[in-house]
């Protein structure tokens, strides 16, 4: 069930304690910050947040994490020049880390999206990532078993929507957003712009609105 | 810089060490014409100053674009254009962009011809550490560097030879944690280039030592070339 709805409050009211949160973006690109500062005011806590990264200087998922609003982050790159929120937190013992290959990740959050159970991969084999988990060798390779990453709710930021809730994106603002909308199970969408239904070229969409259930502009 | 000779003592392709930019310039020169390329941050980065247009080279930055252009100045500069590093970038014309998944299976899949990463250690076998030191305080991040590692065809890393303690960072056995196994086909570092696989280290060229004295400054035993050039 696709919504409009008038304000990033009202987008992101259905936000639990507990729940699993893919926000996307990576470093600022993406990241819908508008829906971020929904979710601090929301007051939703306990979170699971799924991201590249960790948090930036004094924004966004940054603050959430300073809040101490965040108990897990699965992410590839947390440590940053300005990751000091983050940095701080997990010095303290007070946020778990999952920390996974970027490839990793942005394949464990397809999979979730496509329904796949699990993949063998190249990557990690060897290495301290891949400690505790099945490995076969396939095709000569050493692979590691990766599993799906699910998520309650995904944030995301795109440029336009339409009345059917398809997408496109902007530049390398894309990055985690079409995966993510997928592997959700609820997904809120800001964007700068919203045409009518037909208003896009259907060659151009990059993701259809069967994956998306809230969108919101944002000025 | 070119060699022609087979020789130990041909072997030698300039009078001293190699400054960042001369390594770069090699490592640039080192590409094949046409090839899809992936330049890590740092050092490595540097490669796309002389990358000449001729060469018809497309950069790939795994946050989700082919054909990415210079750093981008003044008002270029647009938030949602950025590098790996998370640096305002440039488009060329051809460029593309895509989602994260498929930007790694762009490397995943083998597609991409040549990475060029930094290290903190690469043994005689090609196995890379290049993220963790493993110190204790260290908050680990991995990024794309195990991806990288282990997809593209050839791996190829730049790094000073030596630490600021003297110490060789091409190592029998790698002591940090490794990023991948056997990946790394060639090391570029400011006195000589390395040829690495399954069988142990080649010298493709010195700078500024000869083969006997770059051995004495490594604990793996190694050997000329046999066969000069890429």
């Amino acid at each position: 069930m696709l919504n409009f709805v008038d304000s990033v409050g009202e987008a992101v009211a259905g936000i639990k304690d507990g729940s699993t949160v893919m926000i996307g973006g990576f470093g600022n690109a993406g990241q819908p910050f508008e829906l971020i500062d929904a979710l601090m005011d929301c007051g939703a806590t306990d979170l699971t947040v799924v991201n590249n990264n960790a948090g930036q200087g004094d924004q966004g998922l940054a603050l959430l994490i300073k809040e101490g609003r965040v108990k897990k982050m699965i992410c590839s790159f947390p440590r940053q020049s300005d990751s000091w929120h983050f940095d701080a937190r997990f010095r303290a013992g007070e946020i778990e880390l999952e920390l996974v290959p970027q490839g990793n990740l942005a394949e464990r959050i397809r999979a979730a999206g496509a329904g796949i159970g699990g993949f063998f991969t190249p990557t990690g084999y060897g290495t301290m990532l891949a400690e505790g988990k099945e490995t076969r060798i396939l095709d000569g390779r050493g692979q590691v078993f990766e599993t799906p990453i699910h998520a309650d709710v995904a944030l995301i930021k795109a440029l336009k929507a339409d009345g059917k809730g398809n997408l496109v994106y902007r530049k390398t603002a894309r990055n985690f957003g079409p995966i993510m909308a997928a592997a959700a199970k609820h997904t809120v969408v800001q964007v700068s712009e919203i045409v009518p239904t037909g208003g896009l070229d259907p060659e151009i969409i990059v993701t259809p609105g069967i994956y998306v259930n809230s969108i919101v502009k944002v000025a | 810089m070119s060699s022609q000779s087979n020789s130990h003592a041909g072997i030698q392709t300039s009078d001293k060490p190699l400054g960042r930019d001369d390594l770069a310039r090699l490592v640039a020169r080192d590409i094949k014409p046409g090839s899809f390329v992936n330049l890590g941050i740092g050092q490595p980065t540097l490669v796309s100053n002389y990358l000449e247009p001729e060469q018809n080279i497309t950069l790939h930055t795994e946050n989700g674009m082919l054909g990415m252009g210079p750093e981008a100045t003044g008002d270029q500069i647009d938030g949602d254009l950025i590098n790996a590093g998370k640096i305002p970038v440039t488009e060329l014309p051809g460029a593309s962009y895509f989602h994260h998944a498929d930007s790694f299976a762009i490397m995943r899949g083998g597609h991409l011809d040549i990475c060029v990463l930094g290290a903190f250690q690469v043994s005689a076998t090609g196995d890379l550490a290049n993220w963790h030191t493993g110190a204790p305080d260290a908050i680990p991040a991995v990024g794309g560097a195990m991806d990288l590692a282990t997809g593209a065809k050839d791996v190829f890393v730049m790094m000073t030879l030596l630490t600021r303690d003297g110490v060789s960072k091409l190592v029998e056995a790698c002591s940090y944690p490794l990023t991948g196994i056997g990946c790394v086909t060639r090391v570029y570092t400011d006195k000589a280039v390395f040829l690495t696989g399954p069988d142990g280290v080649e010298v493709r060229e010195t700078f500024g030592c000869t083969l006997e004295e770059l051995q004495a400054m490594i604990p793996v035993p190694l050997r000329a070339a046999s066969a000069v050039g890429n």
